[in-house]
Parts: structure tokens; C-alpha cells; sequence
């Protein structure tokens, strides 16, 4: 557990830095947390983010299925916005946890 | 002491076998490969050939006759004699599939899609295809060829790779 200091803001982060007060979140933090892993967001992006972060409020269990359903993305686009990592880097720069699921 | 991080950059899974839980083990791991960005080929041969069948790809099996882990709901050992009952197998086995799509687990086809989608690769084994009289139209169409031995091992070099047997 520790804190990190990105666009001026102080964050909660855990050691693989995910964040963990998912308030102190918002779209300044989720483009540097982006720039960080290489990715530039567009507005694609945001809708993705929105919808994991909503859903994770709401308790579900997150899967890159569940997102190629929500009518927003395909899987396919979801690996083209988040190259390498669909579900943990759209996690980690959403600002909620690391997804604990295999699918 | 620095722990030196050598992360893993590509698995090639070989699936020769053709029940449920072969195959769900085979499509988990290289789906769990592809979203963690590593490569990932698998090579379906024998049995395994039916996980890429368009014919019987969606309705795997599992055995209920000399399988000792299975059970009944609740725990109580799953008699042998009761397996053998025609129709038995198949219930048992769609009562798997649903409580596997209960946990948001594909189908076969589905599954298939999400590797392809993440960049994954679908082989099927020439010497298993001609043993089954198998051409490729019988085949699902995200397969990517029909290979040899030697020409998946061609595919497996590179550093930090790993070839898997399930």
C-alpha cells in the first residue's frame, strides 16, 4: 500500500498500482495512469472505463466477456483499446481493483 | 538479492483429449495467456480434434463411467453402473455446460472467438485429420491451418516460451 502523485493529485495505490479509493478517481488520473502504461485515451476509452467502474460498484464480477456484451465494445475492440492486457490495464485506469477472474 | 522478473511471452498448448474438462482446460489457459498479453497457438489433435469440430464442438462430454472424481450434487460418489444408463452422460454433462455458463464460461465456439480475438491462434493436427477423415470445412473457421508436427514445433521457438500438454 502506498501513494503516488499523478496529474498534481495524490492517489491511493496498492504495490502493483492499482488504486484504491476508487474517489479519487477522474479523468485527469485515468489519462496519466493511461500515458503510463502507453495508451491515449479517447472517448471509446472513457465508455469502457465508465462501464467497468459502474458495474464494479455494483458488485459484479468483471470478465472481458461480460464487456464484449455490454453493447459498447467487442472483444476484439476491447484488445485493440487495451493492447496487451483487455482487462487489467482497462481495470487498473478505471481506478478499481485488479480483476480476479480467469475469463 | 534482486529477484530477476523473466516474464513469459508465449505458450503453446497441445490438446489431444476431447472432454469437457480437457478442453476448458486448454481454452482457459490461452485465454487467460492472451489477456495477460502473452502469445498464444494451440494445437488440437486426436480426440482434442472434436474442440475445433463444427459438428461436435458445442456439445462435449464428460465421462460418467470410470471417472473417480466424479459426483453426485451434494458429494455422495457417482456409481459407475449409474454412468452407463443411456442419457445419463449427456445430462450430466449440459448440467456442466450450464453451470459453467452460469459463471460466465463460453461456450466452445465463443471461447474460441475470444482467443482468436486477442490475437491467439488455432491449429489442427494433419495426421489426427486424416485419422478421423476429417477435411477442413469440417473444421471451425477460426482454425488457422492444418499442421504437421514439425510445423507447430516451428512455431514454438523464441525465448521465454512454454509448450503445455493437457
Amino acid at each position: 500500500m502506498g501513494q503516488k502523485v499523478i496529474a498534481n493529485k495524490t492517489i491511493d495505490v496498492n504495490d502493483e498500482g492499482y488504486m484504491t479509493d476508487p474517489s479519487q478517481w477522474d479523468k485527469d488520473v485515468a489519462s496519466a495512469l493511461a500515458e503510463e502504461i502507453g495508451i491515449e485515451l479517447s472517448d471509446k476509452h472513457f465508455e469502457v472505463l465508465d462501464y467497468l467502474r459502474e458495474k464494479f460498484k455494483e458488485g459484479e464480477v468483471l470478465t472481458i466477456r461480460k464487456v464484449g456484451k455490454s453493447g459498447i465494445v467487442d472483444i476484439k475492440g476491447l484488445y485493440q483499446l487495451f493492447p496487451g492486457g483487455p482487462l487489467k490495464y482497462s481495470s487498473k485506469i478505471a481506478g478499481i481493483p485488479k480483476p480476479a477472474s480467469c475469463v | 538479492m534482486v529477484k530477476e522478473e523473466q516474464p513469459l511471452k508465449k505458450v503453446c498448448i497441445i490438446c489431444a483429449k476431447g472432454a469437457i474438462e480437457d478442453v476448458y482446460a486448454t481454452l482457459v489457459l490461452a485465454n487467460g495467456a492472451v489477456m495477460e498479453g502473452i502469445e498464444a497457438k494451440l494445437f488440437f489433435t486426436f480426440f482434442g480434434l472434436d474442440a475445433i469440430t463444427k459438428k461436435y464442438m458445442n456439445k462435449l462430454h464428460t465421462a460418467t463411467v470410470g471417472n473417480p472424481a466424479m459426483r453426485m450434487p451434494g458429494g455422495l460418489a457417482f456409481p459407475t453402473w449409474l454412468g452407463a444408463i443411456p442419457g445419463v452422460e449427456g445430462g450430466v454433462s449440459s448440467m456442466m455446460r450450464k453451470q459453467m455458463d452460469e459463471l460466465d464460461i463460453p461456450p466452445v465456439d465463443e471461447f474460441l472467438e475470444m482467443i482468436t480475438a486477442g490475437g491467439g491462434e488455432i491449429y489442427a493436427c494433419k495426421l489426427a485429420m486424416d485419422m478421423f477423415k476429417l477435411t477442413k470445412e469440417d473444421l471451425y473457421e477460426d482454425v488457422s491451418a492444418v499442421l504437421t508436427v514439425g510445423e507447430f514445433y516451428a512455431m514454438c521457438g523464441g525465448e521465454h516460451t512454454q509448450i503445455i500438454f493437457t
